[in-house]
């Protein structure tokens, strides 16, 4: 008690106080400690792929095509390719139907409509992107009778079309309204004012959304098993199946070949950074911007 | 409809500028803004729908696509053991009971840790560390799933087969949970693989939640002499408990849905094992690793099936977190509590 410095109590409420007090240590230490232990794992998790991806990457591994079983060397030149490719389709499609959905919510989003179009956003974003494969496979890869890129891109927009819509509005209530009334009060249309007025002011924001969910995309690799399904070799016509990354480090990680599974983690290493980049940029694009998006998910 | 906060535009600025609007509209009137206006207030629209479709459609389609094992299997579909493509006889009862499973260990695993977490960030970490550490646990919810896979077979996996499971069959093998040989890869191996990516979501969800607990209540607290430790379980917590709960909830929603990664480590065995070390599937797995292969219609539509029971559970999942977060978000907990 002594030791504590406190004023003496009648002893049994200094005992009390004690064993408050260290109860309040043990707990504090536990919640540092948990913490620690978190970052340690990140850590460990992170310094694995960098080490193990670093040994085994190379110059071929970004400009060659993939060799068949048992030829050692060789890349993922077609996979990277492909990879970019299902982005920029399904960029085509979530971006627009995102930003644009977002700006109903924001802008004339007070009625029961724009209340259950957001309600089902997080009904949507918490769809398992496995189930949005089976739902591309019968919409696209049914009728097509193939697996294509298409199938691909039009999975990874629909992933991406609740992450960028929830940015959107997040960003655009943050737009002042004098802005708005300025520009109507100038004359401007409703349209020209959301279009030359807001949106622009809003641009930071909106390219963070729009690149968290690239960054959230670049890496899925369930909705594609069956719809981009995945190529030996290059592809260049968007109603073919193509390579993608993901789907490359997935083959290679549980094939039984050394250097396959050497490749796989110069993939991942490849599909970490990018994405790490990516969500880092998007991170800087809103301190930029100067204005809190507040919980991305 | 609870949405409103989300997503609505906040009152006071919106009601000025429709206020504005009408007042600029009767003024000037002019004919081909309105028109453009009201081509624009369309084209918006329609995208916003296109989430209602989406979903909508993602239903549909299950649901037709399933029809033939619907229609073949009926209820049993859910509690049959048997899953055999050559007999063509189906039942969904492993992948049901892979998914309970994987999501139980992750749960057990991830909740205390996520939580300790949240409560570090918002409570105890000197200021200016709050950020960059919030920022290396969304890093963790960056990784790919498929990386996490290929980390869970030559990292987890090896772990688990040669310290952990060894270990625990040696103190509690008499319990047939912890019973059986150390493959390494298994139930246990796919919860411990959904328990690191779903910390991510415990904690930003928690410490949003946490947030929301009002200052007043804190100092109230600490006034009446309370520790830091007591501020936290006697003011904290409970005001926000509900909010925490939906945080876990939300998290089950995304373990149940996690594919790839699991996929890799859970040994993908359609029997159904007692042990936590036994090999197994979950409802994401099979589809992940059957549907491309699945060539007679019957096969396909039962895995379709699968992903229709997916699909429901997350949903319902989803729409209890929502509602329960809502609630401490909105800040009528108070009533309530």
């Amino acid at each position: 008690m002594s030791t504590l410095g406190v004023a003496a109590p009648p002893r049994p409420a200094g005992v009390r106080l004690l064993r408050r007090r260290l109860l309040d240590r043990v707990m504090s230490a536990l919640l540092l400690i948990v913490t620690v232990l978190l970052l340690l794992l990140l850590a460990v998790i992170v310094g694995y792929i960098v080490v193990r991806g670093a040994s085994a990457i190379n110059f071929d591994f970004f400009v060659q095509l993939p060799k068949p079983v048992g030829a050692v060397g060789g890349g993922v030149a077609n996979a990277l390719l492909g990879t970019v490719e299902l982005i920029l389709l399904a960029s085509c499609l979530g971006v627009p139907i995102g930003i644009l959905g977002g700006v109903y919510l924001a802008e004339f989003g007070d009625n029961p409509v724009a209340d259950l179009v957001s309600f089902m956003a997080d009904v949507l974003a918490g769809i398992p992107s496995i189930v949005i494969g089976i739902f591309a496979y019968a919409v696209v890869v049914i009728p097509m009778h193939r697996f294509s890129a298409l199938a691909g891109g039009f999975a990874l927009g629909i992933l991406m079309v609740p992450i960028i819509m929830r940015t959107s509005v997040g960003i655009l209530r943050l737009v002042p309204a004098t802005l708005r009334e300025a520009s109507l009060a100038l004359g401007a249309s409703e349209r020209a004012t959301i279009l030359r007025v807001v949106l622009p002011a809003a641009t930071g924001g909106i390219v963070t959304g729009v690149m968290l969910a690239i960054a959230r995309v670049a890496g899925e690799t369930a909705p594609l098993l069956f719809t981009a399904f995945g190529n030996e070799y290059w592809q260049f016509s968007v109603d073919k199946a193509t390579a993608a990354l993901p789907l490359q480090i997935f083959q290679y990680a549980i094939s039984p070949y050394a250097d396959w599974q050497a490749k796989a983690w110069a993939g991942s290493l490849v599909l970490i950074v990018l994405v790490v980049l990516t969500s880092l940029m998007a991170r800087l694009a809103t301190r930029n911007a100067s204005v809190g998006l507040g919980r991305q998910r | 409809m609870a949405a409103t906060t989300e997503y609505g535009p906040r009152g006071s600025d919106v009601t000025l500028t429709e206020a504005a609007r009408d007042v600029l509209r009767r003024a000037v009137g002019s004919r081909t803004g309105t028109a453009g206006d009201v081509g624009f207030r369309v084209l918006t629209l329609l995208c916003a729908l296109a989430i209602l479709a989406v979903v909508l459609g993602v239903a549909v389609v299950l649901v037709l696509q399933s029809g033939l094992s619907l229609h073949t299997f009926g209820w049993s579909f859910l509690v049959n053991r048997t899953w055999d493509p050559v007999a063509k006889k189906f039942g969904a009862l492993p992948f049901i009971y892979g998914s309970v499973v994987t999501s139980a260990v992750a749960l057990i695993l991830a909740t205390p840790l996520g939580l300790a977490v949240a409560l570090y960030l918002t409570e105890a970490a000197p200021r200016p560390l709050r950020a960059p550490l919030a920022f290396g646990a969304e890093l963790l919810a960056a990784i790919p799933s498929v990386v996490y896979g290929l980390w869970g077979i030559f990292v987890l996996v090896p772990v688990l087969r040669s310290v952990v499971e060894p270990a625990l069959g040696h103190v509690l093998g008499f319990l047939p949970v912890f019973s059986g040989p150390a493959y390494g890869v298994g139930l246990l191996a796919g919860g411990c693989i959904i328990a690191i990516m779903i910390v991510p979501t415990i904690i930003a969800i928690s410490r949003d939640v946490i947030a929301a607990v009002p200052q007043a209540q804190r100092e109230a607290a600490y006034a009446l002499g309370a520790t830091r430790w007591e501020v936290i379980s006697g003011a904290v917590l409970p005001f926000g408990a509900s909010g925490i709960i939906g945080a876990v909830v939300l998290a089950l929603g995304r373990a149940i849905g996690e594919t790839m990664a699991v996929t890799m480590v859970i040994g993908n065995n359609h029997d159904i094992s007692a042990s936590v070390f036994g090999l197994g599937d979950t409802l994401a797995s099979v589809i992940a690793n059957e549907f491309a292969e699945a060539a007679d219609r019957l096969y396909l539509s039962t895995l379709v099936e699968v992903g229709l029971v997916l699909f429901g559970v997350t949903i319902i999942l989803n729409i209890i977190a929502r509602l329960l977060v809502w609630r401490v978000a909105r800040g009528n907990v108070g009533a309530t509590v």
